[in-house]
C-alpha cells in the first residue's frame, strides 16, 4: 500500500508516493534525493538526521513522513543562499574547522542554527549541553563548539 | 607569488578545500549513491554466540514477494568462493607458527559470535529483503560460549576451533624471562600492576554500507564502500571471487564518514555482497544499520595486563616485565593478533629507557567479534600500562611522579628499543615542561581547595607517551601538471576526514609555487590510483604520501628546467627554480608557461617526452623498523562528586611533538579527535558481552557510552615540534597521539582526586557506578583496618 505525502521542502512544494512506514529521513533521501541529511543510528541518538520542521530542529529519523503532511521542512541543502553564499553557521564551521569526515556535519549545522535561534547568548557550556543529541566521532567537538559560538555571533549581527 | 605560499604554504592554518561541499550537504557517502536497476540485500545474523549449524531453511524466504535469491555459506562453498586468511607470520618462542583461521564469508559449520552473518536475501526493495530475512529458519545446536580472554584460557572453556583446544592462537614472547628475573633479583624495589584495557567499538559515524555493481558485459565489478584505501579491498575481492584478476575489480569511494582503522579491513559482508552481485549479474546494495555495525565492525583494545617494573635505589628502571592477554575474538583477522606485539610492542616501554624487557602476549580466541586496528592500534594500550605503572611506582618509591619520569626518559638518540625499533629524536622532558606550564600545574593547590569547599574532589593527572607511526614503508603518488598550469595529485591514500586535499595542496603549492586553488586531489578510485599505492592508516599519509609528492615534484622541476632552458635559450645547468619561476640569463618563465610548452611538442627540446606528469614510488630507507615517533605529554584536570561518583573533566593540556606541523588547524583537529576517543575509552565507552549467552549487551547508542560534547572540556593543544629524521618533511604523524595520552592522564587525575579516600586502583571506564563502588570499597577496607 502506498500513500501520497506532500509537504514543502526548502521552500518548494514536493510530493511522493510512499509506504506508510516511510520515515521523514527516508522520504527526503530516497524519494526526493536530498542526501545531505544523514542516518547515523537506529535509536534516535546521533543527530546526523537533524532538519528543521516548521522552524524547529527535529530528528528526521524519529517521525514518519506522513506526519509531516502539508508542513514546512528545511534541510541542509536549503540553508545556503541561492547563489551559493554559505549561511553564517556554515561559514563558521568552515572557518573553525568544525568538520572532519563531514558525516555528522549537516545535523550539527541544523542544530546549531536552532541553538542560535533559541539561545542567542549561549556560552561554551550551554552549547556543549545543547549538543547532547548529536554525536561526532572525529572532531572531539572542540572546533564544533567554537564554530557554533562564532556562528551565533554572526547570526546575531545579521539580525 | 610570495603572497599565496605565505598564506597557503607548509605550516599555515589553511581552511580546508574539501569543506564547502560537505557543508551544503553535497558530500557523497556510500548510501547516497543509487544506481539504476539496483536491488537490495539484507543479512540474517546468528542469534547465538556459539552454535553448530544443522540446517538453514530458505524455502519460505525464497518465495517471499520481490525476492530474487537467498544465499547461504553452502552456495559460496559450491561456487568456490575463497576464504580469508590472515597474513600474520609471528611465531611462538619455540618456532610454532600462529594458528590461522580460514574464514568463509558466511560460515557453514558453526557460528562463533552473535551477529555473525549466516545467510542473505536479495530482493527488489530493502523492505522486501528485510521482511524475507525473517522467514529464514536457522536450525542450530547452541554451544556454551566464552567471551573474555581470561575465561577462554580456563580449564574446560568452550573451544571455538576444534584444531585449537586451548583457544590460544599465539603465545608470543620476546625472549625467555631469564634476563628480567636476573635484574629483578637484584632490584631495590619491584612495582606491579594489574589492569584492563577495555574493549571499545570504533564507531565511524557512517554505518557500514556496500554497493557492488556488476557489469555483465565486461564482467567487471565496481565496489562502492567506505574504505581507507581501495587497493586492499580490490585485492581481496579479486583473490576471493575473481581468481586474483585485479582488473576485474574496481573500488570507488567519494566521501567516507570516518575510518579509525576499522574501515581499513576486509569484511565478510563486503565479500558476500560482491558474491551476490556477481552471481546475479546485478547491482546489489546493502546498508548495514547502526545495530549491525555494532555487532559486526571489528572492535578495538580488549587486553588484560599484568606488569612489573624493577627499580634500582635511585629510581632508575632496571627491567620491565609485561604479560598481556588479548581477546582477539572469533577469527584470526588481518592485524588482531599482531596489535599488541607489532603495534604496542614498538613502543612497549613508552617514553622510558628500558634496559631489559620480558614481554609475553597470549592472543585468545573468544565468541566475540574480532578485535583489530582501532586508532592507535596497540600503542594506547602500551602507553596506558606503563604510565599507570610509573605513577604507582612513584608513590611506592616515594619519588615525585614527574621526577621519576624525568630520571627514566629516553634522552640519547637514536635510541634502539628492546624490540629493535630506532627512536630517532624527541625531547620528552621539554614536552612535559610545556604541558606543566600550560596546565598551571603549580597553581593546582588553590583550585583543589576551592573544589573541596564545594564538596568536590579535584585531581590532576599527567601522562607522557611515545607513539610509533608510519605503517607500510612504501607509497606511490602521481603529480600531473596540466596544460593550463593547474595540478592534479593522483593518489591511493584516502582522506576520510584528515583533509589530505588541503595538506597535499599546501605541499605542492610551496614546492612548485602553484596557487593553492589550482591544485586538485584525485583519490578514492582504484582505476586512477597509481600502482604501488597503499592507503591511509597508521598516521602515514603525510609522511609517506607527502614525501612521495615532494619527490615527484622534484622530478617535474628537473624536467621543467630542461624545458625552461630551451625557452630561455640557456643551458639547463644555468636554470634556477624558485617560487614557481624558472630563471636563467636574466630571463624567466613561470611554471604555467613551462607546463604549456611541455604539452606542445613543437616547443619541446629534442628527445623530451611531452607532459609534466610524474609518478614516484617512495620506499622509506629504513623499511618497517624506521618509523616516526610522535610523542608528548598530556595533563588532565577533573572533579569527582564523592556522593555520586560522577567525574567532570575540567581542563586538558596537550603538548605534542608530532614533528613538522603542516597545517596547525588540521593537526589541532586530529589531536582533539584522538583525545576525545581516549577520554571516551577512559570515561564511558565499554563493550559488554553477556558472559552466559555471549550476546552483545552494548549494541546501540542507548547502551554504549559515546563521548558527547558535554563530557569533554576545552582542550589546549600546543606543539613542541622536533622534525622527524626519517622523512624530508620532518612529519611524525598526528592522528593517533591523542588517544595514547588521554586514558592514562584522565585515570591518573581521577586517582589523584580519590587519593584522600584511600582509592588506589581503578579500571576503565570510570563510570559513576565504578567510581562509587571503589569509594565505598575503600571506605569498607579502611574501617576493617
Ligand atoms: S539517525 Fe536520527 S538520530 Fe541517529
Ligand atoms: S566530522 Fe566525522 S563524525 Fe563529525
Amino acid at each position: 500500500m502506498s500513500i501520497e505525502v506532500s509537504m514543502k521542502v526548502n521552500g518548494k512544494p514536493v510530493s511522493a508516493e510512499v509506504e506508510p512506514r516511510t520515515l521523514l529521513v527516508q522520504y527526503l533521501r530516497e524519494h526526493l534525493g536530498l542526501t545531505g541529511t544523514h542516518v547515523g543510528c537506529d535509536t534516535s541518538q546521533c543527530g546526523c538526521c537533524n532538519i528543521h520542521l516548521n522552524g524547529e530542529s527535529i530528528k528526521s529519523c524519529t517521525i514518519f513522513a506522513i506526519q509531516c503532511q502539508g508542513q514546512d521542512v528545511l534541510t541542509i541543502e536549503g540553508l545556503a543562499e541561492e547563489d551559493g553564499t554559505l549561511h553564517p553557521m556554515q561559514q563558521a564551521f568552515w572557518e573553525h574547522h568544525g568538520l572532519q569526515c563531514g558525516f555528522c556535519t549537516p545535523g550539527m549545522v541544523m542544530v546549531a542554527c536552532d541553538i542560535a535561534r533559541r539561545l542567542p547568548d549561549a556560552d561554551e557550556k550551554t552549547i556543549r549541553h545543547e549538543l547532547e543529541g548529536n554525536i561526532c566521532r572525529c572532531t572531539g567537538y572542540q572546533h564544533i563548539v567554537e564554530a557554533i559560538e562564532s556562528g551565533i555571533k554572526a547570526m546575531n549581527a545579521r539580525g | 607569488m610570495e603572497a599565496f605560499t605565505e598564506k597557503f604554504g607548509i605550516g599555515q592554518p589553511v581552511r580546508r578545500k574539501e569543506d564547502q561541499r560537505l557543508l551544503i550537504g553535497g558530500g557523497v557517502y556510500t548510501d547516497d549513491i543509487n544506481i539504476e536497476g539496483q536491488v537490495h540485500l539484507a543479512f540474517l545474523r546468528a542469534p547465538y554466540a556459539h552454535a553448530r549449524i544443522n540446517h538453514i531453511d530458505t524455502t519460505a524466504a525464497a518465495q517471499a514477494p520481490g525476492v530474487l535469491a537467498v544465499f547461504t555459506g553452502r552456495d559460496l562453498e559450491k561456487d568456490g568462493v575463497g576464504r580469508v586468511e590472515s597474513n600474520i607470520n609471528l611465531k611462538q618462542l619455540d618456532g610454532t607458527p600462529i594458528f590461522k583461521t580460514q574464514r568463509l564469508a558466511l560460515p557453514t559449520d558453526k557460528v562463533r559470535f552473535a551477529g555473525e552473518p549466516v545467510a542473505m536475501v536479495v530482493a527488489e526493495t530493502a523492505f522486501q529483503a528485510a521482511d524475507a530475512v525473517e522467514l529464514i529458519i536457522f536450525d542450530a545446536d547452541q554451544l556454551p560460549a566464552v567471551v573474555t580472554a581470561r575465561a577462554a584460557g580456563a580449564q574446560g572453556a568452550a573451544v571455538l576451533h576444534d584444531e585449537l583446544p586451548d583457544n590460544c592462537a599465539l603465545h608470543w614472547q620476546n625472549d625467555t624471562p631469564d634476563a628480567y628475573d636476573a635484574v629483578a633479583a637484584k632490584a631495590h624495589k619491584i612495582v606491579s600492576i594489574a589492569l584492563t584495557n577495555n574493549r571499545v567499538v570504533p564507531v565511524p559515524m557512517e554505518p557500514k554500507c556496500c554497493i557492488a555493481e556488476m557489469n555483465p558485459g565486461t564482467g567487471r565489478l565496481t565496489i562502492y564502500a567506505p574504505f581507507q584505501g581501495g587497493r586492499r579491498v580490490q585485492g581481496a575481492v579479486a583473490d576471493l571471487l575473481f581468481d586474483g584478476e585485479r582488473d576485474k575489480v574496481r573500488h570507488v569511494s567519494d566521501n567516507t564518514g570516518g575510518g579509525f582503522g576499522t574501515r581499513s579491513k576486509i569484511y565478510p559482508e563486503i565479500i558476500a555482497v560482491c558474491y551476490a552481485a556477481k552471481s546475479l549479474g546485478r547491482t546489489v546494495k546493502w546498508l548495514g544499520d547502526r545495530s549491525e555495525t555494532f555487532v559486526s565492525d571489528l572492535h578495538g583494545r580488549d587486553q588484560v595486563n599484568s606488569a612489573q617494573l624493577a627499580f634500582d635505589a635511585d629510581g632508575k628502571i632496571l627491567g620491565y616485565r609485561l604479560e598481556t592477554l588479548v581477546n582477539i575474538g572469533a577469527w584470526v583477522t588481518e592485524n588482531g593478533a599482531r596489535l599488541a606485539i607489532d603495534g604496542g610492542g614498538r613502543i612497549v616501554g613508552g617514553a622510558y629507557d628500558i634496559p631489559v624487557l620480558y614481554y609475553s602476549c597470549r592472543n585468545m580466541m573468544t565468541n566475540t567479534v574480532s578485535t583489530d586496528t582501532y586508532r592507535g592500534a596497540g600503542r594506547p594500550e602500551a602507553n596506558y600500562i606503563v604510565e599507570r605503572l610509573m605513577e604507582k611506582a612513584a608513590h611506592e618509591l616515594g619519588i615525585d611522579p614527574q621526577e621519576l619520569r624525568r630520571r627514566n626518559f629516553i634522552k640519547t638518540f637514536p635510541y634502539t628499543t628492546q624490540m629493535g625499533m630506532k627512536v630517532d629524536c624527541g625531547d620528552f622532558a621539554a614536552c612535559m615542561d610545556m604541558a606543566l606550564a600550560n596546565s598551571d600545574w603549580a597553581g593546582f593547590g588553590p583550585r583543589a581547595a576551592r573544589s573541596q569547599a564545594g564538596g568536590k574532589l579535584r585531581g590532576i593527572g599527567l601522562a607522557s607517551f611515545l607513539e610509533g607511526a608510519g605503517g607500510r614503508p612504501e607509497e606511490t603518488m602521481r603529480v600531473q601538471i596540466q596544460e593550463d598550469g593547474s595540478v592534479n595529485i593522483i593518489c591511493g591514500t584516502f582522506s576520510h576526514g584528515q583533509g589530505h586535499g588541503t595538506v597535499y595542496s599546501q605541499i605542492v603549492s610551496e614546492k612548485m609555487g602553484v596557487p593553492f586553488t589550482a591544485i586538485d586531489l584525485i583519490q578514492g578510485d582504484t582505476d586512477t590510483a597509481p600502482a604501488g599505492a597503499s592507503g591511509t592508516y597508521g598516521s602515514r599519509s603525510s609522511q609517506m604520501g607527502g614525501v612521495a609528492i615532494i619527490r615527484a615534484c622534484d622530478i617535474i622541476i628537473e624536467k621543467g628546467k630542461v624545458i625552461a632552458s630551451h625557452l630561455l635559450q640557456a643551458d639547463t645547468a644555468e636554470v634556477t627554480f624558485e617560487a614557481g619561476t624558472f630563471s636563467a640569463r636574466g630571463g624567466s618563465v613561470t611554471m604555467a608557461e613551462v607546463a604549456k610548452a611541455a604539452h606542445d611538442t613543437r616547443r619541446l627540446p629534442d628527445g623530451l617526452q611531452p607532459g609534466l606528469d610524474e609518478t614516484y614510488h617512495y620506499t622509506r630507507d629504513g623499511g618497517r623498523d624506521d618509523q616516526s615517533f610522535p610523542n608528548g605529554c598530556h595533563i588532565c584536570e577533573v572533579e569527582v562528586d564523592p556522593e555520586t561518583g560522577a567525574v567532570e573533566m575540567l581542563a586538558y593540556s596537550a603538548a605534542d611533538d608530532c614533528g613538522t606541523v603542516l597545517n596547525p588547524l588540521i593537526v589541532h583537529g586530529q589531536v582533539h579527535g584522538g583525545v576525545a576517543q581516549g577520554i571516551g575509552q577512559a570515561l564511558c565507552e565499554h563493550t559488554v558481552y553477556d558472559e552466559e549467552t555471549g550476546q552483545l549487551l552494548t549494541g546501540s547508542f542507548m547502551d554504549y557510552g559515546m563521548p558527547r560534547a558535554h563530557h569533554l572540556s576545552h582542550m589546549a593543544a600546543e606543539f613542541n615540534p622536533i622534525p622527524s629524521t626519517n622523512n624530508e618533511l620532518g612529519v611524525k604523524g598526528a592522528g593517533e597521539a591523542g588517544c595514547c595520552g588521554a586514558p592514562p592522564a584522565f585515570v591518573n587525575a581521577v586517582l589523584d582526586a580519590l587519593s584522600s579516600l584511600g582509592v588506589k586502583h581503578l579500571d576503565m571506564p570510570l563510570t559513576p557506578n565504578n567510581i562509587w563502588r571503589a569509594i565505598h570499597q575503600a571506605k569498607a577496607e579502611g574501617e576493617t583496618h
